[in-house]
């Protein structure tokens, strides 16, 4: 699935790296916890997450992920941004829950990780 | 043994925000040597944990990075509480963090394993009230 099928799915808001929309993700992992995250994902991975601090745009980095998405309306900080601007990682922001935005990207057929 | 090219970094113990810079930095040249995905991956990720360990247990500390065509070493020294029982530490789920780490992300007793899952050696040295080194190989295929 490409990261730009992901925005209307889980309506969400696009914090930037607009032009990297096309890159495809082929699973889905949710988790607050980043070391969960370092244990099991590979890269074309895309992180839901509630958690907002650099640390998860870093976990993104060490795996090579391309895509995270916020749930519960959070948004990241300006230094977030700027961090995952460098290193062209999609950031968007959804309203929905955890539970919703997982199993909205499960229906449609994006492969859960593992 | 081999020219090896050496990196140096010192960890911050007192900035979370910054932790993980260094294994950031070893990335990049990593990549600029022209090291496999893979290999680099699985070194990131093992230096990533071992940083953000030494700045939640143990106050910072200082990184070193040996770079052979083969192989590369990752050495990570603290002066920190050291680790009391390093079989129980190295269990997965198994943590002394507190709440307010976990509240960060961290804390969830998957580091040591990690660290443990990415690498072909580790070797964990640690005395009560002195401090921890670990040293971690990881092979070039
Ligand atoms: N550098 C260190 N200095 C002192 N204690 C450490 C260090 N690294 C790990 N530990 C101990 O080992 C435990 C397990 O580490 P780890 O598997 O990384 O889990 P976590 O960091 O999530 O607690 C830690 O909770 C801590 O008690
Ligand atoms: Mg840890």
């Amino acid at each position: 699935m490409k990261i730009r099928e992901i925005v209307p799915l889980l309506e969400a808001e696009i914090l930037c790296c607009e032009d990297e929309l096309d890159v495809e993700v082929y699973n889905a992992c949710g988790s607050d916890m980043m070391s969960d995250v370092l244990a099991f994902v590979k890269d074309q991975t895309a992180l839901l997450t509630g958690l907002v601090n650099p640390q998860v745009i870093r976990t993104a980095m060490m795996v090579d992920m391309r895509c995270i998405v916020f749930v519960r309306g959070k948004h990241p900080t300006p230094e977030m941004i700027a961090l995952a601007e460098e290193n062209r990682i999609v950031l968007l922001s959804t309203g929905l829950r955890m539970y919703e935005a997982c199993g909205r990207l499960y229906v449609s057929h994006l492969a859960k990780e593992g | 043994m081999d020219e090896a090219l050496k990196f140096h970094f010192v960890i911050d113990g007192d900035n979370f925000t910054s932790a993980g810079e260094a294994s950031v930095e070893v990335k990049k040249k990593l990549r600029q040597l022209g090291f496999p995905p893979d290999v680099i991956r699985r070194v990131s990720i093992a230096m990533y944990e071992g940083e953000i360990n030494m700045v939640i247990h143990a106050r910072g500390g200082v990184a070193d990075v040996l770079v052979y065509p083969d192989r590369i070493v990752i050495i990570l020294e603290d002066h920190g509480p050291g680790i009391e029982d390093i079989d129980l530490a190295m269990q997965e789920g198994y943590s002394t963090a507190p709440d307010s780490v976990r509240a960060l992300g961290f804390g969830a007793g998957m580091g040591l394993p990690n660290m443990k899952r990415y690498t072909e050696e580790m070797h964990i040295e640690s005395t009560l009230g002195v401090g921890t080194t670990i040293t971690m190989v990881v092979n070039v295929q």
